[in-house]
């Protein structure tokens, strides 16, 4: 974003320079697709939403009169006979943030024209969004298994496993929503659709590589969405 | 890296154009506006009647199709409200309608009259009509997208109204929907009822966001050349921070229903307490009931002002075509509006004096309400400063338009009453809140919307509607409605309470009967008033009067189409290009007493025009 000009549109320095770039006809985000545009201010809202859970659930653990499980058990794997705190979420964590990593790398990729390794890059991510849904699949499961419902669990306040399963079973909606998305990229990208101008099957629309940054906009904000999940129930 | 995508062809093209293409006597120095920053919008035109009316992406269209949905669900909530005052006034013939009848009705009219009919009426209807038309678009940034919005609205109506036809009928938990009660046995369809309501609500979220996707983009990021945002017509600021609200409040209202649909079906404890029904203890526990309030109001504060800022936007432009005057204070309107919007996210616990808050909590949102006036009241100051000396035309819009300032001070003067805890907490739940937030968010917007009507019905429609009948139906709905609204405000001081279905053995039961009698009557009166709008509408659209281009001289991009009505694309070959804003009425010495937007300054050089 250094030095930019934009067709003709030399951005002016200072306070006043931006309020009047701001202000400026046509565009507000100067030279800033509208695709692009659209995805930050849908994360921008789906923030709030993620926020509402987040603060809905700090108030329910905070009000509870039943002691709330202990998270380092709950969540603990048995490895040998020995209890292994966070150690799936850790793994999962992991590979949720390096597929980031590829997303990103995904992005440079098809600015550059690389189809291939664009593709390649993005069915590694879609792969690693699976892998990460799968596991949470498995964390749930087990959390069944030991006997935690969305009602009520053997450990201590019934709203834990309330907001356990509704928001990492949220944020999974959107991994999985993501997932579909990446497997319908990976197969627009190597299919050649941008380089060919096909128009989309939906939309009708032409597409092109800015929409690999569009949809790692996407899975960016579900890794930090994450991220506060991760801080929220398993490190409080 | 990232801001480059590969579309500077179609650029260059469009700016070579500028200079040299319009007509004659130009003045490239002083006509300067800078070359095109966006290519040409790719769009899609219809090849079947199906995607041309039905699954059309056409914002116009959809603008329609938002418009007419939105008016069924609000003769529906009409209706409603008929029966309630029926009930109200006239129990003796209301002998169908038993207490949980009653319960339902009210909470389909507050939920249909506020979320399916005026949010969806001024957003979806007016928003996609009016913003690519003002702002100089050709469509919606995503008409697919757009498309899809309106067709989730549909469904979201849909199954609201199939409530109605479940067993056990609609909710009756109030629109408020406050836990515990909403969810229990006893209320009426706490089965079935209301968990289509919340499934509406949610449906009604997510095809909101895609439509406020575009609103926001298309405001932000798709103006014509010279169209800066302090040059955009007041509908358009309006509709924009509201959209911004609804992008930022809809969420509280999503994750509260998600919530309470759990409550219901999962038996999860969210909102639920510990309780006891008939000495039994329920499986529910350790919940938080105000955990709800605070969600649904976060949600529900902005939300009056989601419907309130449309309406002073589209005021203002009505109030200043037809005044012949420039809006008084353009930039303090736009700040104003802003500020609103920004303001009214810090408000929203002062629908809660009454759940037994810290006083301290309610010391601060009495303040920031309070502080809402300030701006609010700048804007009514600017609308009657623009009246002021103006050259006003009392035809229907601008009848409309004094109905609604009036109305709306007196909405906003009670407003203030129950700002303040002391006052409210007695006024708390009855009648006089009623006729409060009526006056504000019911009656005062929904003037404006008839104001719009008939003032861009030429444009949609091509013809002018008769403005007899407008006349008529202004003044029943005018007189009508005070009449309905001002003896609640008595009924509310003397303490009668809302939402209930009879005053039992009450002293309310005599001392209120002439009164309820008289409203009742006001309300069947003012309901059946709003048929001569219909009846006006499809009269015109047979016989009417064909109305040529620009029939109120006004100056924003909407009435410079290449045809009315505007077909897809709106512009014909090449857009408009803006040289001022919209407001410059009776300039001194302009031949004219308006000057369009896409006049370029050389043609106007021997005037007192104002540079904008």
């Amino acid at each position: 974003m250094s030095e930019q000009k934009i067709d003709g549109f030399e951005l002016k320095p200072g306070f006043k320079g931006m309020a009047s770039d701001t202000g400026s006809d046509q565009t507000m985000f100067k030279g800033v697709h509208w695709g692009k545009a659209m995805m930050w201010i849908f994360l921008l809202s789906d923030t709030f939403v993620f926020s509402c859970f987040l603060i809905s659930y700090m108030k329910g653990r905070g009000s509870t009169i039943v002691d709330w499980p202990n998270t380092s058990e709950v969540f603990s794997l048995h490895v040998g006979g020995v209890p292994v705190p966070l150690l799936l979420i850790a793994i999962m964590t992991f590979v949720l943030i390096t597929s980031s990593g590829t997303m990103a790398l995904a992005v440079k990729y098809g600015y550059e024209k690389n189809r291939k390794m664009c593709g390649w890059l993005i069915l590694a991510t879609a792969v690693g969004g699976l892998t990460f849904v799968g596991m949470q699949v498995f964390e749930w499961s087990k959390l069944i298994h030991e006997g935690v419902r969305p009602w009520g669990n053997p450990f201590g306040a019934a709203q834990f496993g309330s907001f356990f399963f509704m928001i990492t079973g949220f944020h999974g909606f959107h991994v999985s929503i993501g997932v579909i998305f990446l497997f319908i990229y990976t197969y627009k990208v190597f299919a050649g659709h941008y380089e060919s101008k096909k128009r989309g099957w939906f939309t009708k629309m032409k597409g092109d590589y800015v929409e690999i940054e569009i949809l790692g906009l996407y899975w960016h904000f579900v890794d930090l969405v994450w991220v506060f999940i991760f801080a929220f129930f398993y490190l409080w | 890296m990232s801001d480059e995508y590969d579309n500077n062809k179609s650029y260059q093209a469009q700016s070579s154009e500028v200079l040299d293409g319009s007509a004659g006597s130009i003045n490239p120095d002083m006509d300067y506006v800078r070359p095109a920053e966006i290519p040409e919008q790719d769009l899609y035109h219809a090849h079947s009647f199906i995607e041309k009316w039905i699954f059309c992406q056409d914002a116009k269209v959809i603008g329609v199709q938002y418009f007419l949905t939105a008016v069924f669900t609000g003769i529906v909530g009409l209706i409603l409200s008929w029966l309630m005052r029926l009930q109200l006034g006239f129990p003796e013939l209301a002998g169908f309608m038993t207490a949980e009848h009653y319960y339902q009705f009210v909470t389909m009219h507050g939920m249909i009259m506020v979320v399916y009919f005026l949010t969806a009426l001024f957003l979806g209807g007016f928003g996609n009509y009016l913003i690519p038309l003002m702002v100089g678009a050709r469509d919606m940034v995503f008409p697919y997208v757009n498309m899809l919005s309106f067709w989730m609205f549909f469904v979201a109506v849909a199954v609201l109204m199939a409530s109605f036809f479940v067993p056990g009928g609609p909710t009756g938990a109030g629109w408020t929907l406050y836990p515990p009660q909403t969810i229990l046995e006893g209320t009426p369809g706490s089965g079935t009822g209301i968990l289509l309501m919340l499934i509406s609500l949610s449906l009604f979220v997510i095809g909101f966001t895609m439509g406020g996707l575009n609103y926001m983009i298309t405001i932000l990021q798709a103006r014509t050349r010279g169209m800066t945002l302090m040059r955009m017509p007041l509908t358009v600021w309006g509709i924009f921070t509201a959209t911004v609200l609804a992008m930022l409040a809809f969420p509280a209202l999503l994750v509260s229903a998600i919530m309470m649909t759990l409550d219901k079906v999962l038996q999860t404890s969210f909102f639920m307490p510990t309780i006891l029904k008939a000495g039994e203890v329920l499986e529910y526990g350790g919940g938080s009931p105000i955990l709800f309030q605070h969600l649904f109001w976060f949600f529900g504060h902005p939300e009056v002002y989601i419907v309130a800022l449309p309406a002073f936007g589209i005021v203002s432009d009505l109030i200043s075509v037809h005044a012949r005057k420039n809006i008084f204070g353009y930039r303090m309107m736009v700040w104003a509006i802003v500020g609103i919007g920004g303001l009214s996210f810090f408000v929203w616990a002062h629908h809660m004096y009454v759940s037994g808050m810290n006083p301290w909590f309610g010391f601060f949102f009495a303040t920031t309400t309070l502080i809402i006036a300030v701006p609010t009241a700048m804007k009514v100051y600017n609308w009657i400063l623009t009246l002021w000396r103006g050259n006003i035309r009392i035809n229907t819009v601008m009848l409309w338009c004094l109905g609604f300032i009036v109305t709306f001070v007196n909405g906003g003067i009670t407003g203030i009453f129950l700002g303040n805890v002391s006052v409210d907490v007695p006024l708390s739940d009855t009648y006089f809140v009623v006729a409060h937030f009526h006056m504000v968010m019911g009656i005062a917007p929904l003037m404006v919307i008839m104001g719009a009507v008939y003032h861009w019905f030429p444009l949609v429609a091509g013809k002018m509607l008769s403005e007899t009948l407008g006349k008529w139906h202004f003044w029943i709905t005018f007189l009508g409605a005070y009449s309905i609204y001002f003896p609640m405000h008595y009924l509310g001081f003397i303490g009668v309470p809302r939402r209930y279905f009879e005053m039992y053995d009450s002293p309310y039961m005599t001392s209120t009967v002439g009164m309820n009698e008289f409203i009742s009557v006001a309300a069947f009166i003012v309901g059946a008033a709003q048929f001569i709008l219909v009846f006006n509408i499809i009269k015109t659209l047979k016989t009417g009067k064909k109305a040529e281009q620009n029939p109120w001289k006004a100056n924003s991009l909407e009435w410079y189409t290449s045809t009315v009505p505007p077909e897809h694309g709106n512009f014909g070959e090449r857009l408009p290009v803006v040289h001022r804003w919209p407001y410059d009425f009776s300039v001194p010495g302009a031949k004219d007493d308006f000057i369009p937007q896409t006049t370029a300054p050389s043609e106007v050089t021997n005037t007192e025009v104002e540079k904008t």
